[in-house]
């Protein structure tokens, strides 16, 4: 039990996937001007991301590892994850057209997101069970999604203020991007891992 | 024997997806309401579409960009831009410049009757019959200008609405970077 | 009595009332014109019921009500109606409005009051009708219609409290202090009035604690009326604890939710001037006619309180206070937080004027230049609305509407205290008065593109209706046409008379 939890807290904060990893950082910088995007880009990335990582998790462990396929690893989850992700797309556009256009060519780019390649990998690297792969991938989204909304949020009340014209737009958001990542530091020890 | 496995698994991912666009399959586009609501709906043409729908119709499919609209100017353009999460841009300064309400007057000395201008209004402002004296109904009138070209005999000018005390607003207070600076 | 505390406010405000609260009320002598505009209240504008040249005597209504959200206007005195056109009114735009001139007799003939020996006879509604009727509006800067502020059994709503308010919280201004000095006992006959009108269980007449004397004036009247549901109360003098909303807060701890109004609560709270106002009408059958106003500031010679005729224009006024000093330099209409400046003194006062400030140059602050905002958050600590002035800054400036209206924008209630604690001197409610008028400018945009697609679109389906039937015409006729051609080919051909002649 306690496992299954240090899991969720070690990818969600120690582990950020965005802040420590450093990965999945297109979306984060590209669809982080609103809130309500962000926290529609967060939902549908946390569906893609459980659901790919289960999906890889199966397809190595039940047809690539015993047929002895494991140099096909990265095309098969490739294909799974594109899959997973151009069913999100389609489910997205008939429940929300709005999100669909305002998201525009981000949704799609998730099956480059590397967060998304990344955990799947790491699932295998790291030998985890089902559970445990599933945990992975879903704590990894959650962490995405935080960080998404914090900086989403930060963003919009950053673009209404004075700032100097040079450091207007991304160059200002990167910097914060990266105090943001000096503050999530303070978790580090906080889990063994 | 790899290939084959492989052939296998993605023909049944791809029969999958084919199943999940047909099951989720979109029909029209509610997007175009949206962006029509946020238009002035004058109804002017200086877009270079027909009408306010046809050019929301062109942003909801991408065929144009966002700024052709001088009515609903930098505002409109700032609302769609939120609505659609692009960045805004500038009015496009060749379809027309943004100015302050106007309406259109008949002068009635001078008008014949003719019903040109009747059949210009798009949205039916103007008042009148044949050979009658016509005029314009203030409250109604876009301030289009799609009646000015018709009238023969040149009677129709633009001028600002009446300022009144229902009309009139706080301006904006000058923005301390201007002061400061 | 317990009492609670409103979020922030000003407690240290200067409050310059020791200007004009020692003289006594003086009666206004009778102006040369007399300028009533048709519209004095929040709600529709009345509408004219006299013609220019028609004789006026004193009481007489010159103005209907127009609608259930709108008061009558009566003149003040007896006259002649000279014109009714657009005149300069108090009003920050400076924008005139349609007003009723009338250049007064020396007569001053009124028309015959129509009092009432014991209200209670009388049922509510009558007594609502009345005060519908003599045109009484808030007269503690509001001017809503009090006629429809009491109607509250339509509303089924059940008054519990009913709340004088006596705490003349802005500077200056001293006219309700000076009310309840010298005519307290009317104002608690008027108070017992509107216990029978809204049957409520409690009414506290509630004034700050500046005043020891005003206070002794009402204990003194309201022990002599002896009515065991009336009690006064003193309470610190903050500002703006004048505020509806602040002082129900300060005397019942409730507050009033966004939106809503008192009477949702149970608390119906009214200005002393209002209830003076209807003990006038109801127990001495007068319209609302005069008011007592505090002409006050550096700029006037003798600053004191006058008993004014509504529509006495402002430059009778002043010469009634002996006139402008040499350093009189603005007039503002109200008091220094929630006033505004006038371009003339032309100007007639109406219903909901309260004050004329005369200001010297030390009086008005001076215009500092604004400079960045630090984000100190001193606004939000001193906004007695618990809003965010900081965050309604930045979005007002950067004109995102929609979210500084989600923050309750509208429920600022303008007072001010965010402008005076800024140490970056940010205009705060300037910005919030331009987004307010902003939104709601866009509103009314809105209703007018609405009605211009939908007349467009009728017009559309009307031509496509047109062409659709005059396709229908024309195939018919072809039809027809048709129809004919086909017997007559049919049937052998007559022989003609010319076919006789060739032969």
């Amino acid at each position: 039990m306690s496992e299954y939890l240090l899991i969720l807290v070690s990818t969600i904060l120690v582990n950020n996937f965005v802040l420590v990893k450093f990965l999945g950082l297109c979306p984060f910088m590209g669809v982080s001007n609103k809130l309500e995007t962000a926290i529609g880009m967060g939902l549908a990335t946390t569906f893609v991301l459980t659901l790919a990582s289960v999906c890889s998790y199966m397809a190595n462990e039940y047809l690539l590892a015993p047929l002895g396929l494991e140099y096909l690893r990265t095309i098969t989850f490739i294909v799974v994850i594109a899959v997973v992700v151009q069913m999100t797309e389609a489910i997205v556009h008939k429940t929300s057209p709005l999100l669909y256009q305002v998201l525009g060519i981000y949704l799609p780019l998730i099956t480059t997101n590397c967060a998304v390649l990344g955990v799947a990998l790491l699932n295998i690297q790291e030998q985890h069970s089902f559970l445990q792969s599933a945990l992975y991938g879903f704590g990894a989204a959650i962490g995405f999604s935080l960080v998404l909304v914090l900086f989403s949020s930060m963003r919009e009340r950053i673009t209404v203020s004075d700032v100097p014209e040079p450091f207007k737009g991304n160059a200002i958001a990167l910097i914060t991007a990266g105090l943001m990542s000096v503050a999530f530091m303070g978790f580090s020890g906080l889990v063994k891992f | 024997m790899s290939f084959l496995v492989l052939i296998i698994v993605f023909s049944i991912l791809g029969l999958l997806l084919g199943f999940v666009a047909i099951r989720f399959k979109v029909k029209g586009n509610p997007l175009v309401e949206q962006i029509d609501k946020i238009l002035p709906q004058t109804q002017c043409g200086q877009c270079s579409f027909p009408g306010c729908k046809p050019y929301a119709e062109a942003i909801a499919k991408g065929e144009a960009p966002i700024n052709q609209c001088p009515p609903g100017g930098e505002a409109g353009i700032a609302a769609l831009a939120d609505l659609l999460g692009v960045d805004p841009l500038p009015l496009n300064e060749e379809n027309g410049v943004e100015k302050a309400k106007m309406v259109a007057v008949i002068d009635e000395n001078t008008c014949i009757g003719c019903k040109l201008c009747i059949q210009a209004c798009p949205v039916d402002a103007i008042l009148g019959t044949a050979k009658h004296m016509h005029t314009v109904i203030e409250s109604e009138c876009t301030g289009c200008e799609l009646c000015i070209p018709p009238c023969p005999v040149e009677c129709i000018t633009m001028e600002p609405v009446h300022e009144t005390l229902a009309l009139w607003h706080w301006q904006k207070p000058s923005d301390t970077e201007d002061k400061a600076n | 009595m317990k009492l609670w505390r409103f979020n922030g406010g000003l407690p240290a405000l200067a409050e310059h009332k020791n200007e004009s609260i020692h003289l006594a009320i003086e009666t206004a002598p009778l102006p040369k014109q007399l300028i009533y505009p048709l519209s004095q209240h929040i709600g529709a504008a009345a509408t004219a019921s006299v013609n220019v040249g028609d004789r006026v005597l004193g009481g007489q209504k010159i103005a209907q009500a127009n609608g259930v959200i709108s008061a009558p206007v009566h003149t003040a005195s007896s006259g002649t109606v000279v014109s009714i056109a657009e005149h300069p009114i108090p009003h920050p735009s400076g924008l005139p409005a349609p007003c009723i001139i009338i250049e007064t007799d020396e007569l001053d003939e009124h028309l015959a009051p129509s009092p009432i020996e014991d209200f209670r006879q009388s049922p509510i509604s009558e007594l609502i009708n009345i005060v519908r009727e003599a045109g009484i509006v808030g007269l503690g800067g509001a001017a809503f219609p009090t006629a429809t502020k009491l109607d509250v059994q339509n509303k089924s709503s059940n008054i519990q409290t009913l709340i004088l308010n006596g705490a003349e919280c802005e500077p200056y201004i001293s006219c309700d202090d000076r009310l309840l000095r010298e005519r307290a006992e009317k104002v608690i006959e008027g108070i017992d009035i509107l216990l029978y009108i809204l049957g409520a269980q409690q009414a506290i007449l509630a004034i700050e604690d500046n005043s020891p004397e005003t206070f002794k004036a009402i204990q003194k009247a309201t022990a002599e009326y002896a009515n065991p549901l009336i009690s006064t109360v003193k309470i610190p003098t903050i500002y703006p604890t004048g505020g509806e909303k602040q002082l129900i807060k300060t005397l019942t701890g409730k507050e009033v939710p966004a939106g809503h109004i008192p009477a949702d609560i149970g608390i119906v709270s009214l200005n002393v001037g209002t209830v003076y106002a209807i003990q006038q009408a109801i127990v001495e059958g007068l319209p609302l006619t005069t008011r007592i106003i505090t002409i006050t500031g550096d700029g006037v010679k003798k600053p004191h309180n006058l008993e004014a005729k509504i529509g006495t224009p402002i430059k009778d006024l002043i010469d009634c206070c002996n006139g402008y000093t040499s350093v009189a330099e603005r007039l503002i209409m109200g008091g220094p937080m929630m006033g505004f400046a006038l371009p003339t003194d032309e100007i007639p006062i109406v219903k909901a004027s309260n004050c004329i400030l005369a200001a010297s140059s030390q009086e008005v602050a001076t215009e500092k230049d604004p400079m960045p905002c630090i984000r100190c958050g001193q606004c939000a600590s001193a906004c007695p609305a618990s809003l965010l002035p900081q965050q309604l800054y930045w979005l007002s400036r950067s004109d995102q509407f929609q979210k500084a209206e989600k923050l309750n924008l509208f429920d600022c209630i303008e007072c001010g205290c965010c402008d005076i604690v800024c140490p970056s001197h940010i205009p705060l409610v300037q910005h919030f008065r331009y987004a307010k008028s902003a939104i709601k400018s866009q509103r009314l945009e809105k209703q007018s593109s609405d009605k211009a697609r939908d007349r467009f679109e009728a017009r559309e389906a009307r031509l496509a209706q047109e062409k659709a039937e005059r396709a229908e015409r024309s195939r018919k006729k072809k039809e027809a046409l048709k129809n004919k051609e086909k017997p007559t080919l049919a049937t052998p051909k007559a022989p003609l008379p010319s076919d006789n002649v060739e032969n």
